[in-house]
């Protein structure tokens, strides 16, 4: 799918789980997320044992993965992360459910989903804004 | 998903920072699961309650929403971190009870009622056939849902609590009659003698229905307390929160069986509690009431107990919410209870409490509180409540 070509500027439309502008660094993959548990809420880090993304910080990334999983108690990390300025500065899921989407509105972190994320790569830069993701 | 005028001012935060956030939580949930409308609901019950789950994080938000939420129906809580007036008595640190203390604070603040159960139909939040509520703590949801025939999506404690304070909740999933339906007809050719037959029950179900509504039969007759640990085993181990048990649910008459059949026979039963038990005789704990005891429970455990003594290589805890205690205490089952070594841990329960390292193994009639109790790293057994009284007057496991 990567051309090597510099110039990909794409649009994608998505819908609005959590509202607001952000832009940063994409850290993407394909596999979904366990806030509680998977992620240290003091240093952003994932911690899932095997999880593509392990030994990532996600503080100040658009972090683009499919969708939540796990207890429900996951909001709370996010919150957390949000309290000490690690959280991700936005949000991308293919289907949002309710553990990142109560997690994401309650810390005011961007968020949209019905994104198709596999044309995002880490490292893209991109922004969101409402329900449109620019990938610059 | 249509607004009303009234709920579009609460968007706009007309009434306030805890309102706003709540109505953003109810109306991102109903738009993600394709809700055309809110509902109104009867009551709330709230779980992430425990300072052990909640964290500092959870703490905050908790803070922050007192600040001017207040519920708007009925809502009562989840059992907490520690027995809220007896922790040191069962050994729970300070610091921890401070922090405890401040998150039952902020409840107490936006209004909720402090019941710190995970049986709120026990002690007076008993919705009626068909009343559409929002609850969290599976059990319960699990328990509303196919007992009592109200209806409850399994929330989590945020959106529980966006519930209690806008008083209505996206209608979807379990609201609706399309998505209560049966998938699977278990049919139960097993024995069920003791009260943790009922949970080994649950997780046969649990592990072949995964994500599925069952429709059981082959069940004559159950009580309260039965259906209670029933229903908290099947959601625990994987089935959909709802179940219907013919001739015994209220619900099962609308439904005909599901043609695809899975029996359920002794030999599952056996295999359950095989995979529940591990190898080990040296129990540190024993713990009845998940979830919480029903005054009938303890009234039978108290005549286990009579002029008996518990071992002093175990604890021996009993956990109920401090109403039912409060009724065990006039009725005179606590002083024998008491006597006999065992411990009331009112206000919380094995799932919940801080027992990680503390505790190497845990002995106990449930089948969901050997789930938990192994993700608190500790070994499990399971078995009835005489079983368990015998373990505890003998110091180990047969």
């Amino acid at each position: 799918m990567y051309s090597g070509c510099s110039e990909r500027k794409m649009e994608l439309k998505g819908r609005i789980i959590s509202r607001g502008t952000a832009e940063g660094e994409a850290l993407s993959t394909s596999q979904p997320i366990s806030f509680y548990g998977g992620v240290n809420p003091t240093t952003s880090e994932i911690i899932e044992k095997g999880h593509e993304l392990q030994g990532e910080k996600i503080e100040a990334k658009i972090l683009v993965f499919p969708n939540g999983k796990g207890s429900t108690v996951g909001s709370y990390t996010l919150y957390r992360l949000k309290k000490s300025g690690l959280a991700p500065a936005g949000i991308i899921n293919k289907e949002c459910e309710t553990v990142v989407a109560v997690g994401a509105i309650i810390s005011e972190i961007p968020c949209i989903d019905k994104i198709n994320i596999s044309q995002i790569r880490t490292g893209d830069t991109i922004s969101i804004k409402d329900n449109v993701v620019t990938i610059k | 998903m249509f607004l009303t005028k009234e709920e579009k001012r609460l968007l706009k935060g007309e009434e306030g920072f805890a309102v706003r956030k709540s109505m953003e939580i109810l109306v991102a949930l109903g738009s993600i699961y394709g809700a055309q409308k809110l509902i109104e609901v009867g009551s709330v019950q709230v779980a992430g309650v425990s300072y052990h789950n909640l964290g500092d994080a959870g703490l905050e938000y908790l803070k922050e929403l007192a600040r001017d939420g207040k519920v708007k129906v009925l809502t009562t809580l989840n059992p907490a971190g520690m027995d809220l007036k007896n922790w040191q008595k069962l050994g729970i640190d300070e610091n921890f009870a401070k922090k405890q203390n401040l998150v039952i604070d902020a409840f107490e603040r936006m209004g909720i009622i402090i019941s710190c159960t995970c049986a709120p139909y026990l002690i007076g939040n008993l919705p009626i056939y068909g009343e559409h509520i929002a609850w969290s703590e599976s059990s319960a949801v699990t328990f509303a849902n196919s007992v009592i025939g109200a209806r409850t999506n399994r929330e989590g404690g945020p959106s529980a609590l966006a519930a209690a304070f806008v008083g209505k909740t996206p209608y979807y999933g379990l609201h609706l009659d399309e998505n209560r339906k049966p998938d699977i007809h278990v049919n139960v050719a097993a024995d069920l003698l003791k009260i943790s037959d009922w949970g080994a029950l649950g997780y046969c179900i649990g592990k072949k229905a995964q994500n599925e509504i069952p429709y059981v039969t082959g069940i004559k007759n159950a009580t309260l307390d039965e259906l209670k640990s029933l229903c908290a085993s099947t959601v625990t181990y994987g089935s959909k929160p709802i179940f219907h048990i013919k001739g015994i649910t209220p619900e099962s008459e609308k439904h005909k069986p599901p043609k695809r059949t899975i029996t359920i026979r002794n030999i599952d039963i056996k295999n359950a509690y095989k995979s529940i038990n591990d190898d080990f005789s040296d129990i540190d704990l024993i713990c009845v009431g998940c979830p919480h005891c029903s005054i009938k429970e303890i009234a039978e455990i108290a005549k286990l107990l009579k002029n008996r003594k518990i071992s002093s290589n175990v604890e021996f805890w009993i956990a109920c919410s401090r109403l039912v205690k409060q009724m065990a205490d006039k009725r005179g089952y606590t002083n024998v209870i008491e006597k006999a070594g065992a411990k009331f841990a009112c206000d919380t329960c094995m799932a919940v409490a801080p027992l990680k390292g503390r505790f190497r193994s845990v002995m106990t009639t449930s089948a969901k509180g050997c789930y938990y109790s192994r993700h608190n790293s500790m070994m499990t057994k399971m078995g009835g409540l005489d079983e368990c009284i015998a373990a505890a007057v003998k110091g180990k496991w047969n």
